[in-house]
């Protein structure tokens, strides 16, 4: 009862009444005062309520005579003494409220104009689309992939934060998009370099905003270790380098990424920038082949020259279970400041696929094939390399 | 004729249903529940026969009943029910060793249907996203109820070889969950605020106990014999789990939620083991083709469906003071 009476004084007013609107009590200003307050309130409850009903007219009368009725049967005889003069200071706030606060309507032309400039024109329809995925997310109704690659999050969220590095700063040009294919399984072979697996994610970005469809990528032993790593690598769609995985990636009908050279690659120093390591035993050649999916080999120039590996402690990298400690021109002498990546101009090209569905799958066995194909691979990549350091021109044209 | 089916475990919750539900199948005409202490509930037309499977009565049993099919469920997995980690070993190993000889011996015992479970492969930073059957664990399980389970699955596979006349099914299920089970799983899920461990976000793969009930009663009736994996279809995060849930969690790092497990432990509050822990950094995923094509067994619940029946079982008290807004 005590909130249906209070409720009309509120509409009149034009002040957002900061606290209780004038009642001592809890925050709520409906729920009963605290002892505290009642203690410290003068015993003016009945003057006050009788000067409201009395004294007052129109509208302001029809909101304090159900309040006045209710006062003497709710409240028991200790709030009696409790409710204070204050009352009139809202109402006479609304007298005056240029110098006691900014008005309710300049507030929500202010969220408006906030809502439009974060948002852009349609603001209503994006913020009730960014709630509910708040909600979403925060009551668990999304889905996850048998690999726990949850889509939603990675599209919305990780793809949003790389977009702005990968064109903004990398200024990443790519070349041979017609080359992945539009559906079914392919496997993208990829040279690896700069210290940080960004060319990873870059390439992760590029398919998904050029292609259209989700890269998959295979990631060490060692990423799945790691706190934080693992969930994050999970929820944006890698699994583990394995047989197993890629295999059934690839029959699945999924683009799956893989870096052969793996830490030989990314820990190289910058001295051997471009020049390709070795592509382990060419496992991810007879996952190809026992599928038949293409593989379509990917060139990444640029990526060698964001953290320039000048050193290592191989002491420490042992020490910690970690391939490698980088040391670069910047890291870790300007401490937080060394992990900018430097502004490096990118070239992604997509090569021609390399059909494996001529072959027999029994043939993933044959140790000589496999090797044939990896070496074409490599080389394929190595010399896009070289043909594309010649056309990029300077590290940061 | 019907078949005799033996039930061992009887007197566990789980056992106990099963071999109820199995007295309403018509191709079985009667069940024989096995084990060292009474069952707690109503086990309907059940015939109870107190024995102790560690011992050579479990082979009178089988000759005097004239029993068919075994269904071997009494593999424990907490240490806290049984009295101590000693005597779960020894009522795990030695029991299935005594009633795999038992099954040697008879001749009358020709179907042999074994639960066993998906810890057997382990969990671990190594592990492909998805077991098959033919999968061994990465690593093998030093202690514990994996450690057990992979002895006895080892057994069963010897017995297999030696008695090809039998048809042995062994059906590794996925973590049972559901509003009567208390497994350690259940009763992670059931604490008022929910470890987890800092920087994983494991997934989880889990089966409805109804399922887990219908599978042992379709493999006790058709017998295909082979090992299967059976779970709910698809996969769910830790974190999802826990926010469907609705129960606050608290994130810690892996050293001091083994701690806070050793503890709830001494306590008798959950029983969080080491293979436990590992479970809930890495998770565990299974590839349930087999299931499907060769034993030829479609789960009713879902991973999402299994949990959200059991998520309605847990206190409302407990999921109301989440703080949902």
């Amino acid at each position: 009862m005590r909130e249906e009476a209070r409720r009309p004084r509120g509409d009149d007013a034009v002040v957002i009444p900061i606290g209780t609107g004038g009642r001592p009590g809890r925050g709520t200003g409906s729920a009963r005062p605290s002892s505290a307050a009642r203690n410290l309130a003068p015993s003016a409850r009945k003057a006050s309520a009788r000067k409201a009903s009395a004294g007052k007219a129109g509208a302001r009368k029809a909101g304090s005579k159900p309040r006045d009725a209710a006062g003497p049967t709710a409240a028991p005889s200790g709030e009696e003494s409790a409710p204070p003069p204050p009352d009139e200071t809202s109402t006479d706030g609304s007298a005056q409220a240029p110098t006691t606060g900014i008005p309710v309507g300049e507030w929500l032309a202010a969220a408006q104009d906030a809502a439009q400039e974060v948002f852009g024109a349609d603001w209503e329809r994006r913020v009730a689309e960014l709630m509910a995925f708040v909600r979403r997310r925060l009551e668990g109704h999304y889905e996850v992939d048998d690999y726990g690659f949850d889509r939603e999050l990675t599209e919305r969220f990780f793809m949003t934060a790389l977009r702005p590095i990968a064109e903004k700063w990398f200024r990443l040009e790519v070349r041979g998009l017609e080359n992945i294919p539009a559906e079914g399984g392919a496997l993208v072979v990829s040279n690896h370099s700069g210290t940080v697996p960004v060319d990873g994610l870059m390439t992760m970005l590029t398919v998904h905003d050029h292609a259209g469809r989700s890269l998959r990528p295979l990631g060490a032993d060692l990423v799945f270790k790691l706190p934080l790593v693992s969930s994050l690598a999970r929820k944006s769609g890698a699994t583990l380098a394995c047989t197993e995985d890629a295999e059934r990636m690839l029959s699945g009908g999924e683009l799956v990424g893989v870096w052969p050279e793996g830490f030989k690659g990314i820990g190289k120093p910058f001295s051997e920038r471009y020049k390709l390591q070795r592509f382990g035993r060419g496992g991810f050649v007879s996952a190809a082949l026992r599928t038949g999916v293409p593989i379509i080999p990917l060139s990444v120039v640029g990526a060698e020259e964001i953290y320039p590996l000048v050193g290592n402690v191989p002491s420490l990298a042992r020490l910690l279970g970690v391939p490698y400690i980088p040391i670069t021109p910047f890291f870790p002498w300007l401490g937080p400041l060394g992990l900018v990546p430097l502004p490096s101009k990118w070239i992604l090209e997509f090569g021609e696929p390399i059909r494996t569905d001529t072959y027999e799958p029994g043939e993933a066995e044959d140790p000589m094939l496999v090797f044939n194909v990896t070496d074409q691979v490599r080389e394929t990549i190595q010399h896009t390399l070289f043909d594309l350091l010649r056309e990029r021109g300077g590290v940061f044209g | 004729m019907g078949r005799v089916v033996l039930v061992t475990g009887i007197s566990r919750d789980i056992g106990r249903r099963f071999a109820r539900a199995a007295t309403d199948d018509p191709s079985i005409d009667r069940v024989i529940g096995v084990d060292a202490v009474p069952p707690r509930g109503d086990i309907g037309d059940v015939s109870f026969v107190r024995a102790d499977i560690r011992t050579p009565v479990i082979a009178k049993v089988i000759a005097k009943e004239d029993v068919d099919t075994v269904v071997h469920m009494s593999v424990i997995a907490t240490p806290g029910s049984a009295g101590g980690r000693g005597t779960m070993k020894e009522l795990n190993v030695i029991g299935s060793m005594q009633l795999l000889a038992a099954c040697q011996k008879s001749t009358t015992v020709d179907r042999l249907v074994v639960k066993s479970t998906t810890t057997v492969y382990g969990s671990g930073p190594r592990d492909p996203a998805m077991f098959t059957e033919d999968m061994g664990p990465k690593r093998l399980p030093s202690s514990g109820y994996a450690k057990d389970v992979y002895e006895i699955e080892g057994y069963v596979r010897g017995f297999a070889r030696r008695r090809p006349d039998v048809d042995v099914t062994m059906i590794r299920a996925a973590n049972v969950v559901g509003p009567h089970v208390s497994s350690p799983l259940t009763n992670y899920f059931r604490l008022p605020v929910i470890p987890r461990v800092l920087g994983f976000d494991p997934r989880l793969q889990l089966l409805h106990e109804d399922d887990l009930m219908r599978v042992l009663r379709h493999a006790a009736t058709t017998g295909v014999p082979g090992t299967f994996n059976v779970a709910g279809d698809g996969v769910m995060t830790l974190s999802q789990a826990v926010r469907r849930l609705g129960t606050p969690s608290v994130s810690l790092p892996r050293f001091a939620v083994g701690r806070l497990g050793a503890t709830m432990r001494q306590a008798r509050v959950s029983d969080f083991s080491p293979e436990q822990l590992g479970f809930l950094t890495y998770g565990r995923g299974v590839d349930t083709t087999r299931m499907r094509t060769v034993l030829g067994f479609e789960p009713q619940f879902t991973t999402a469906e299994a949990f959200a029946d059991f998520c309605q079982s847990v206190a409302p008290a407990v999921r109301e003071g989440a703080g949902r807004a």
